[in-house]
Parts: structure tokens; sequence; C-alpha cells
């Protein structure tokens, strides 16, 4: 096996990859949440100029890439491979995004976890040396994800307290090989875990045990504890799914303390903005990682962040037909600059 | 981690304990009141349109009355907001069956008038009225044979 492989789902990157650059554009409702004045842009009509949603996702998508690439200093032609994805059936929200850009794609569906899987793979890409700048994001809509999985939006339901609201927006980065940067260390791949729950309006509890496959199993390849990090962040767990990720690591010996935190809990503010259990939806853990922790990560205020982001594979007509929810998780080690971080 | 049946089990229990359930007391008074209301607002368009017109044409018009109200309501987007807080007091009376044709006539609009619009709109409504006309037919059947 190649010595890169460490454990049984971990691969450690021989020199590290840097995040050149990370962008994150939002919507009107994240944009008012407790780290609004984080994002690189808000925008406030829900369809962006555009006559659908659909399309609207895209041009998030297109804008916020082009504003990755520019911060990272470089031109899109620069880019070797594009990798990113979304919630819309045939992620068509990323392919009428990212058409213009003429660069070499691989369209990625991991649901909600996909921010994860495109930065293991970009990362993947340039260590492997079949790259040298990958652009790599995930992006949803709340309007666009309410249309295909749940209920008209003018419909007068109510929304159970279990529920989440998605979170509308694109977040990208730029990950390239040399520079002062943030860097991508280990990559824990997550497997398809399924406990059982059938709940579509329960989505932090179908997904608790796949963010908890992937912390045990990191752990284990790297020897470390979840004391060696300063911020463990699961993608969109909300706060049923992060006090369940705390109580099953419990029950496994593992003290899941304050610095575990979920982006789902993170980027709404749950009393005032009536978002119930949290945020997701894939933008929710992309947003939160290139608006609020990618800069803590650039000034070394964060020395080595796990990054979880979380997936419910499911659609709407294996929910129809009375299946469970089959979840994933994508593990990335980010370790930042400065002092606390990885030496340069 | 363990994926046995028996940690199946025990997971659903931990999760039946971190999740919380909808407030159910406070929703049925939110719903009573404002199902409440509805009806009783129908009753005082019956008695309206009873000064003019025949009692089956007077019902016919508190419908009609109650339905494009609802739908004006759902365009522009305010029954949503009323559901949130009623829920089955705006759900069960007509204008919830009103509210759940417009609302995906509206969002599909982008998909065309023959597959969004058309096609779309009745794919909430379209089960009550299948199941309605269905048990108002064994309802009949029954009445036919026993209760004339």
């Amino acid at each position: 096996m190649n010595a890169k492989k460490i454990g049984k789902q971990t691969v450690r990157l021989n020199e590290g990859v840097r995040i050149l650059a990370a962008a994150s554009t939002v919507g009107k409702k994240e944009g008012e949440g407790p780290l609004g004045k984080y994002f690189d842009k808000i925008v406030e009509d829900s369809t962006f100029g555009e006559k659908s949603w659909e399309l609207a996702e895209s041009h998030f998508i297109q804008e916020n890439m082009e504003l990755a690439v520019k911060k990272a200093g470089l031109k899109m032609k620069d880019i070797d491979y594009l990798l990113c994805g979304d919630l819309l059936n045939q992620c068509t929200a990323s392919t009428f995004g990212i058409m213009n850009f003429q660069i070499p794609f691989f369209g990625l569906f991991g649901a909600c976890s996909t921010m994860g899987e495109s930065m293991s793979l970009g990362a993947m890409l340039i260590d492997g040396g079949y790259a040298n700048h990958t652009l790599v994001g995930a992006s949803s809509h709340f309007c666009g994800a309410e249309k295909q999985f749940r209920a008209p939006l003018a419909l007068g339901n109510q929304r159970p307290p279990t529920a989440s609201w998605t979170v509308t927006g694109d977040g990208s980065v730029v990950l390239g090989r040399k520079g002062n940067f943030p860097c991508i260390t280990e990559i824990t791949t997550g497997k398809i875990m399924d406990m059982g729950i059938t709940d579509a309006n329960n989505m932090g509890a179908a997904m608790a045990p796949a963010a908890v496959d992937v912390l045990l199993n990191h752990f284990r390849d790297t020897g470390r504890t979840p004391q060696d990090y300063d911020v463990i962040a699961t993608g969109d767990l909300g706060e049923i799914g992060h006090s369940l990720v705390v109580e099953l690591m419990k029950k496994e010996g593992y003290n899941m303390d304050e610095s575990y935190t979920d982006c789902g809990i993170e980027i709404f503010d749950k009393n005032k903005q009536d978002t119930h259990n949290g945020g997701s939806g894939c933008a929710c853990s992309a947003v939160t990682f290139c608006g609020y922790y990618y800069p803590k990560l650039m000034s070394g205020e964060i020395g080595r962040m796990l990054f979880i982001p979380t997936g419910a594979l499911l659609s709407p007509t294996s929910t129809q037909q009375g299946q469970s929810i089959p979840c994933i998780a994508h593990g990335v080690c980010i370790e930042g600059c400065g002092e606390k971080g990885v030496k340069q | 981690m363990d994926t046995s049946k028996r940690a199946k089990k025990e997971y659903d229990q931990m999760v039946k304990k971190a999740s919380p359930n909808s407030p159910i007391f406070s929703n049925c008074l939110k719903a009573f009141i404002s199902g409440g209301f509805i009806c009783g607002f129908g009753q005082i368009l019956l008695d309206y349109f009873s000064k003019s017109f025949k009692e089956d044409e007077a019902a016919l018009l508190v419908s009609v009355t109650l339905v494009v109200i609802s739908a004006v309501l759902t365009g522009l987007g305010l029954y949503e907001k009323l559901g949130k807080h009623c829920g089955a007091g705006t759900i069960v009376p007509i204008t919830g069956f009103a509210n759940s044709v417009v609302a995906p006539a509206i969002e599909f609009k982008k998909e065309g008038l023959i597959f969004g619009t058309g096609a779309k709109m009745f794919i909430l409504a379209g089960p009550v009225i299948v199941y309605g006309t269905f048990t108002s037919m064994i309802v009949g059947l029954i009445y036919y044979f026993v209760g004339r």
C-alpha cells in the first residue's frame, strides 16, 4: 500500500496542500445571521436577478468562484481542475454555473458533505501531482431545495422543531502547492452510514452517526484525540445532531469538549431567525468554512482544525418509498498558519 | 461505529430523547381558534348571502369567497405566514385546500403552463380529491343499502 495511506480511512498528504484563497457568497437570511459580517458578499434578491431559483444558484456559483480565483491572485486559465456539486437533480446548478469557465470538471454529489468531498479530491489531485491548482466548492439554495425535497414555499404548513433550514450560497476555495497558507494535511474519507432513521425532517439525527464514524476513524488512524484540535466542526447536524455526536463519542470513550461545534449551529441564530434545528445544505459548511474559519486559520488563531461536512444521501423517491436515510461525512484536517499550525 | 440491529435500536431511543416534540397543546389551541374563526367568518358570509340567494346557492358563494380570499393571500405570500402559526386551523377548512392548489401552481410556473402549473397544481390536492371522491362513493353505497 502507498505510504500516504495511514490506518483504515485516512491519507496523509506528503507536503500538505495549501488553501490559497476562500470566498463565500450568501443570501439575505445568512447575511442577517451571526456570521453575516464574515461573508464576502450578501445577495438580497433570492433570484439573484435570474428568472428561477435554480439559475440563481448557478449565478451564486459563478460569481463566487470568480471571486475565489481573484482572491488567490490567479486567472481561470491557471486552474487545472474544477470540482463542485450541489443539491439539485443531476447537479445542474453546478454545471450551468461553471460552464463558461471552460476548465476540466469533475461534478460531485455528496449532498451536504460536498464541500468535504471536493476539498478532499481537489487536494489529492494536487498531492498526486496531477494538478498545480484546483478550484473546489459547494452550493445550495433554500428555495430550490425546498421545491425539490419538500413542499412549495407558499404552502401554509408547519415545520417541525427537528427540521433545519437550507443555507443559500456558495463557498469555494482555491487549492495549490506553495506559500504561507493554511494547509490540508490529512483526509479521512467517510463510508455510508445508515442507522435506520427515516424521518427526512430530522436530518441531524440521521447524519450524526456518519460524523461519528469519521471522527472515530480519524482519531484511530492518526493517533490523536479531540483535544489535539482547536476546532472540530461538523457540517450541518444542528443542535440535535451535535448533541447526538457528543453522546455517541462519549460512549466510545472520547470527550468532545467546547472545541467541537457544528456549522449549522454557528450560521443562524435559531431564536431570532426561526431556523429550528439549525442550518443545512451544501452551502452551510462551505460558506461557514470559507467565511468564518478560513481567516482564523490564515491568521493563526486556529492551529489545527478538523472539518467534517455531513451529507444525507436521500432522494424524494427513496423517502416516499419508505427507505431509511443513508448518510456520509468527509473529514479534512487543516493546519493554520503561524506557530500553532504547521511549519511552512 | 457499531451498526448492529441492537445499536440501531439503541440509537433510535437516543434520537427520540434528543429530538424535541412539536408543542401539541399550543398548536391545538391555535388551530382551534383560527379554524373556528374561519368557520365563524363563513357563517357570517352565509347569513349575508342568504338574504339575496337560495340556501344552496348561498353555501356555494361562501365556498367561492373563502377560496378566492385564500388564493389571493397565498399569492401575496401571506397564507404561509398564517399557516406557520395556525397549522391545522388554516389547513383543514376549504381555505387550506385552495392554498394547497395555488402554492404548487405558483412554485412550478417556471416549468411552463403545461408541465409546470398545469401538471403540478394538484400534487397536494390530488390525493384529497381522489380519496375524498372514493370515500363519498363508499358512504353513498352504504346509504343506498342501509340508510334508506
